[in-house]
C-alpha cells in the first residue's frame, strides 16, 4: 500500500466512524440511563457506567403485572394486523403484478400521503356506534392502514420480479390460478413474504398515534404504556429508560438479525404509515 | 392476426401481451379480498372524513349540515394558520439536513470496508426503533440541568440550552431528532442510486486528473439526482406528517411553538371533539402535502429544462 493508500483508508474508517457514532452512542446511552440508581441518573457531571448496576429497573418494569398485559395486548394487534396484512396483501399483490395494474398502486401512494389521524376520525366514530371500544379489535383494524399498503407495495415489487415460465407450465398442465399461485409462485416469492413481514410488525409494533385515541386503560399497546408512564414518574429515569428500551429491544434485534431484508424492503420504497 | 399469435406462442410469451390463458381479469379473484379491505380502511374513512367536513359535528351533540364553514372558519382561525408555519419550517429542516447528511453516509457506505453490513444495520437502528421510546430517552437528554447534552455543550465551552424548554430552540431541537432518526433513510436511497452508476465516467474523471470533490459534483451528484429527488419526495411528505416525536417530546408545546397541522389536527379532534372542523383540517391537511409534493415535482422539471437548455 502506498501511504496516499494508507491515508485514505484512515479517512474511510474515520468517516464510518463519525457516521455511525450518533446511532450507537444514543442507544449506548439509553442503555446506561436505563442501568442506573436514581442517584447516578440526577449526577453532574454524568455517570457514563455506573459502579453498580440497577438491574432492579428491568425486574421492576416486568415485574408489574400490567406490563404482560400491554406486551400480550402488543402482540395480538401486532400479530394480528399483519397476520391479516399478509393473507389479503400477497395474493393482492401477486394479482397487480400479473395483471400489470400499475393504476392501482394510486390508492397505496393515497394512503402514504394520508395523516394517521384523517383514518382516526371517521373509524374512531364507527367503533364508537359498533360498541367496540374497549377491546383490541378497534385497534387490529386500524393498524391493517400500517400493514396492509407495506404488504401490497412489497409483493407487487417481488412478483414483478419472479419469472413467468414455471407459472405458464402448470398452466398448461391443467392446473388452476390458485394452485399456480399456492404451488409455483408462493413458494418463489417466500424472501419476498419475509421483507413485508418484518417491515409490517416493525411498522405495527412502533405505531403509537392510533393507540393513543382507541386505547383504554386495558387495551393499551408497549408504546401507549410507556408513554403514560411519563406523566407518572417524571422524575424516576431508571425505570423509564428500562421501559423504552424493554419495548423497543424486539424491533433493534430485528434491526440487526435482518438488516439485510430491511434494506431491500426499504430501498424499494417501502412504505410506512400512519 | 391471432391466427400470426397462435402460431408463435413463444413470440406472445416474451412480448409484452398475454395469451388467452393469462387474460388479465381472472386474476381478479386474487385481488378481491385487499380491495375490500382497502375500501373498508383507506377509501370509505376519506367519503366520510369529506362528509363530516361539512358538517358541525362534536361528540354529544346532533349534527348539522352547514356545507363550507368548517373550511370557511381555518383562514380566520390564528392557532391553525401558525401551526402551517411551524409546519412547514419545521418540514424544510427536516428535508434538507438528512438529505444532505444521508447523501454524505451514503458516498461512504458505498466504498468496501470490513463490517460493513453490519454496520450499515446499526446505522438504520434510529429509524426502525420505536419513536415513543426514542422520543422519551431525547427527552432526558434535552434536559437543562441534567441532559447528557448541555454536558457535552459544556465540554466544548458552549453555555447550556433549554433546547425544547424554550420556544426559540424548539423546533430546532426536534430536527436533530428527526435528523438522527431519519438520515439512515436518505442514505439507503441514495446508496440504491450509487449501486446503479457504471463505472466508466470515474474511469474517465480519473484519466483527466479530477479530485475528488470534482468527481462528486460533476459525475456522482447529477447521476443520483433522481434518487435524492424520491428521498426528498418521500422525506417531506413524512416530515409533513410527523407526530410521534413531537406530540411525545413536547405535545406541541412550550405553549403552541411546536405546534404543527397534525398536532393541531389532533386536538381539535380529540380533545375538543370537534369532529367537523377536525375533518376540515384533515383535509385541508392532505391537499398541503399533495400541493408540496406538486411544487417539488414542478422544481424538478424546471430544473431538467434549465440543463437541456444550457446543454448541460
Amino acid at each position: 500500500m502506498t501511504p496516499r493508500q494508507i491515508i485514505g483508508k484512515i479517512g474511510l474508517w474515520l468517516a464510518v466512524f463519525v457516521i455511525v457514532s450518533p446511532a450507537i452512542l444514543f442507544f449506548l446511552w439509553m442503555a446506561s440511563l436505563s442501568l442506573k440508581f436514581e442517584v447516578d441518573n440526577a449526577a453532574y457531571p454524568p455517570v457514563f457506567i455506573p459502579e453498580h448496576f440497577a438491574w432492579k429497573n428491568y425486574a421492576d418494569v416486568l415485574g408489574s403485572n400490567r406490563f404482560l398485559t400491554y406486551f400480550i395486548n402488543s402482540l395480538v394487534v401486532t400479530g394480528s394486523a399483519t397476520a391479516l396484512a399478509l393473507m389479503v396483501g400477497v395474493p393482492a399483490g401477486y394479482g397487480i403484478a400479473r395483471m400489470a395494474a400499475h393504476k392501482s398502486a394510486i390508492v397505496i401512494l393515497i394512503a402514504r400521503i394520508t395523516p394517521g389521524l384523517s383514518y382516526l376520525i371517521p373509524l374512531f366514530l364507527l367503533f364508537q356506534w359498533l360498541g367496540l371500544l374497549g377491546t383490541l379489535i378497534p385497534q387490529i383494524i386500524i393498524h391493517l392502514v400500517v400493514t396492509v399498503p407495506i404488504v401490497i407495495w412489497i409483493m407487487i415489487g417481488y412478483f414483478e420480479t419472479t419469472p413467468l415460465e414455471l407459472e405458464e407450465a402448470a398452466l398448461i398442465d391443467g392446473a388452476t390460478r390458485w394452485q399456480v399461485f399456492r404451488h409455483v409462485a408462493l413458494p418463489i416469492a417466500r424472501p419476498g413474504i419475509a421483507v413485508a413481514f418484518i417491515l409490517a410488525v416493525i411498522f405495527s409494533w412502533n405505531n403509537f398515534v392510533f393507540g393513543i385515541v382507541l386505547a383504554g386503560r386495558e387495551t393499551r399497546t408497549l408504546p401507549v404504556a410507556v408513554y403514560n408512564m411519563i406523566s407518572f414518574d417524571q422524575l424516576s429515569w431508571g425505570p423509564l429508560a428500562a421501559a423504552a428500551l424493554i419495548v423497543t429491544f424486539p424491533v433493534l434485534l430485528l434491526t440487526v438479525l435482518a438488516q439485510r431484508q430491511i434494506v431491500a424492503g426499504l430501498t424499494a420504497g417501502a412504505v410506512k404509515g400512519g | 392476426m391471432s391466427a400470426l399469435t397462435q402460431s408463435t406462442p413463444a413470440a406472445a410469451q416474451s412480448d409484452a401481451a398475454p395469451e388467452k390463458e393469462l387474460r388479465p381479469p381472472s386474476y381478479w379473484p386474487f385481488v378481491v379480498p385487499a380491495l375490500v379491505v382497502v375500501l373498508a380502511i383507506i377509501i370509505f374513512p376519506w367519503i366520510f372524513t369529506i362528509w363530516m367536513s361539512l358538517n358541525e359535528w362534536k361528540v354529544g351533540s346532533p349534527t348539522t349540515f352547514v356545507g363550507f364553514s368548517n373550511y370557511l372558519r381555518l383562514p380566520s382561525d390564528p392557532r391553525f394558520i401558525e401551526a402551517i408555519g411551524h409546519t412547514l419550517v419545521y418540514t424544510v429542516l427536516s428535508v434538507v439536513l438528512p438529505l444532505v447528511l444521508g447523501t454524505l453516509a451514503a458516498v461512504v457506505f458505498h466504498q468496501k470496508f470490513a463490517g460493513r453490513g453490519f454496520l450499515r444495520g446499526i446505522f438504520i437502528m434510529p429509524m426502525m426503533a420505536t419513536p415513543v421510546a426514542i422520543a422519551l430517552v431525547w427527552t432526558m437528554m434535552f434536559h437543562p440541568q441534567l441532559g447528557v447534552l448541555n454536558y457535552l455543550l459544556s465540554l466544548v465551552g458552549i453555555p447550556p440550552q433549554l433546547w425544547v424548554f424554550h420556544p426559540g430552540t424548539v423546533i430546532p431541537s426536534l430536527v436533530l431528532v428527526e435528523t438522527w432518526q431519519w438520515t439512515p433513510l436518505i442514505m439507503l436511497i441514495v446508496l440504491g442510486g450509487l449501486a446503479a452508476i457504471p463505472t466508466e465516467p470515474y474511469e474517465s474523471a480519473q484519466i483527466d486528473g479530477a479530485n475528488i470533490w470534482q468527481v462528486f459534483r460533476f459525475i456522482t451528484l447529477p447521476l443520483i439526482m433522481p434518487f435524492l429527488f424520491i428521498a426528498g419526495m418521500i422525506r417531506m411528505i413524512d416530515a409533513v406528517k410527523s407526530f410521534d416525536i413531537i406530540f411525545a417530546i413536547t405535545q406541541g408545546g412550550p405553549g403552541s411553538a411546536s405546534e404543527t397541522i397534525n398536532l393541531y389536527l389532533y386536538s381539535v379532534a380529540f380533545i375538543y371533539y370537534d369532529l367537523g372542523y377536525g375533518s376540515a383540517i384533515a383535509v385541508v391537511f392532505f391537499l398541503l402535502i399533495v400541493a408540496l409534493a406538486a411544487v417539488m415535482l414542478y422544481a424538478r422539471q424546471r430544473m431538467l429544462w434549465t440543463e437541456i437548455a444550457s446543454g448541460a
